[in-house]
């Protein structure tokens, strides 16, 4: 049995884009994450699994700097970020981070392309430069006919593809997506995440994918499951009467 | 699905020899494992003897003779017949698990069932990865990616019986030794 010993947090591993060393985090008196430590190297596509309030989303919220955890570090490439202040890590997730979420992306008074455009104008892009650069995303994602439309008038999954190119306009270093496809039908969602793997591994970016469905989990490199705030394999298995040898086996 | 409504079918669509059969079979069902030509070759025997098939022309095609098949009446009966009967649900391979996780709870321990079914897990998954491959290839056609599909589906199926079982280990392990 290796599950005692991996109780150890494990070495960032060098080189490795994005890692988080024992991350600690609690939500007043409930630990959220118990001591979770991962790496990602460039252009890696991990999904993260588990149940329903396992702690993989507070985990991808401390990796993407949006969370300061309580106790641990979280490294982008060389650099501590955890322990910058606000407005660092705030230009960080603009410049080097996409963030992708079930709902919610996309502005509804702004058209396709405008809302592609907008992580681009907030890094001070001028407009006509941002607006080019939206229509290319578009079109990666193959929507570049809805460049006009607003959210309303699309479908789920042409909006989701829409929020999708916005969190790659940027090019960012690390692409953080919490249920990227929850709120889309099984083949919507499918198209979506076929598209933002294929271009993601094109770019070379590395994608956080956190989802509790073993089907989108499929379309990473490999798979972190967390379980009760700690990795699975160090997690909630009584170890005090296990393994072979400590049993009787009864005629 | 047994070959022979397979064949069946597939004279269905036109008559055909052996050999194009064979190739039509593969063409058509990608996922399947391909077809011996024995076995092709005793299966029309059998569907000739139970009248479901023909033997009509022989054809020269540069090679050897080849026998055409064609479906007669009572042939598309019994496909119309089978295309109305449901198939028995089977019990795919959850049982084994199942069995696998008791014996295990039951003479070496929580923890050593618990770490099976994670590997069980990670096979699972990994051979989801497979097919999710085959499916995401720009050259994949729908047939393929059907397959991959009915696979996919059937896979995570297991791995949530996986998960629950995992999440519920415990509670299971006293049950089996109170």
């Amino acid at each position: 049995m290796t599950t005692t010993t991996s109780r150890q947090p494990a070495e960032p591993v060098t080189g490795a884009v994005l890692s988080g060393r024992a991350l600690v985090k609690s939500y007043g008196n409930s630990p959220a994450l118990r001591g979770v430590s991962l790496s990602a190297a460039r252009g890696d596509v991990l999904a993260i699994t588990g149940p329903s309030g396992s702690g993989k989303s507070t985990l991808l919220l401390c990796l993407a700097g949006i969370l300061r955890p309580d106790a641990g570090e979280v490294r982008f490439g060389d650099r501590r970020i955890d322990t910058e202040n606000e407005a660092t890590r705030s230009r960080l997730r603009r410049r080097e981070f996409g963030v992708l979420f079930q709902f919610g992306q996309v502005v509804p008074e702004l058209t396709a392309q405008e809302n592609v455009a907008l992580p681009l104008l907030l890094s001070g892009v001028r407009r006509r430069e941002a607006m080019t650069a939206a229509r290319l995303w578009l079109d990666r994602f193959g929507v570049a006919d809805l460049a006009d439309q607003r959210p309303p008038q699309m479908s789920g999954g042409q909006a989701q593809r829409v929020a999708v190119a916005r969190a790659m306009v940027t090019e960012p270093e690390v692409l953080f997506a919490d249920e990227p496809t929850g709120a889309l039908d099984s083949l919507a969602g499918e198209q979506v995440l076929e598209q933002l793997t294929r271009v993601a591994r094109e770019a070379d970016t590395t994608v956080l994918l956190v989802t509790h469905d073993a089907k989108v989990a499929a379309y990473a490199d490999r798979e972190i499951v967390i379980r009760d705030g700690l990795l699975d394999a160090d997690a909630n298995v009584d170890h005090s009467a296990s393994s072979i040898g400590q049993h009787r086996i009864h005629p | 699905m047994s070959v022979g409504h397979a064949l069946l079918g597939l004279l269905a669509d036109g008559e055909r020899h052996g050999y194009d059969l064979r190739r039509q079979y593969q063409r058509r069902f990608p996922a399947a494992k391909p077809l011996a030509a024995a076995q092709i070759y005793a299966t029309l025997e059998r569907l000739l003897r139970d009248g479901l098939v023909a033997a009509g022309a022989t054809e020269r095609v540069g090679g050897p003779d080849r026998t055409v098949f064609a479906v007669t009446g009572h042939g598309r009966t019994e496909l119309e017949r089978w295309f109305s009967d449901v198939e028995a649900p089977s019990e795919y391979v959850g049982s084994l698990l199942s069995m696998k996780v008791t014996l295990a709870l039951l003479i070496a321990g929580e923890s050593t069932a618990a770490d099976f079914l994670r590997r069980q897990r990670e096979a699972h998954l990994a051979r989801m990865r497979e097919h999710t491959r085959v499916k995401s290839a720009p050259d994949a056609d729908l047939l393929r990616v059907l397959a991959a599909d009915y696979a996919l589906n059937h896979l995570d199926a297991d791995l949530r019986w996986i998960d629950t079982t995992l999440q519920r280990i415990t509670q299971l392990a006293k049950e089996i030794r109170p």
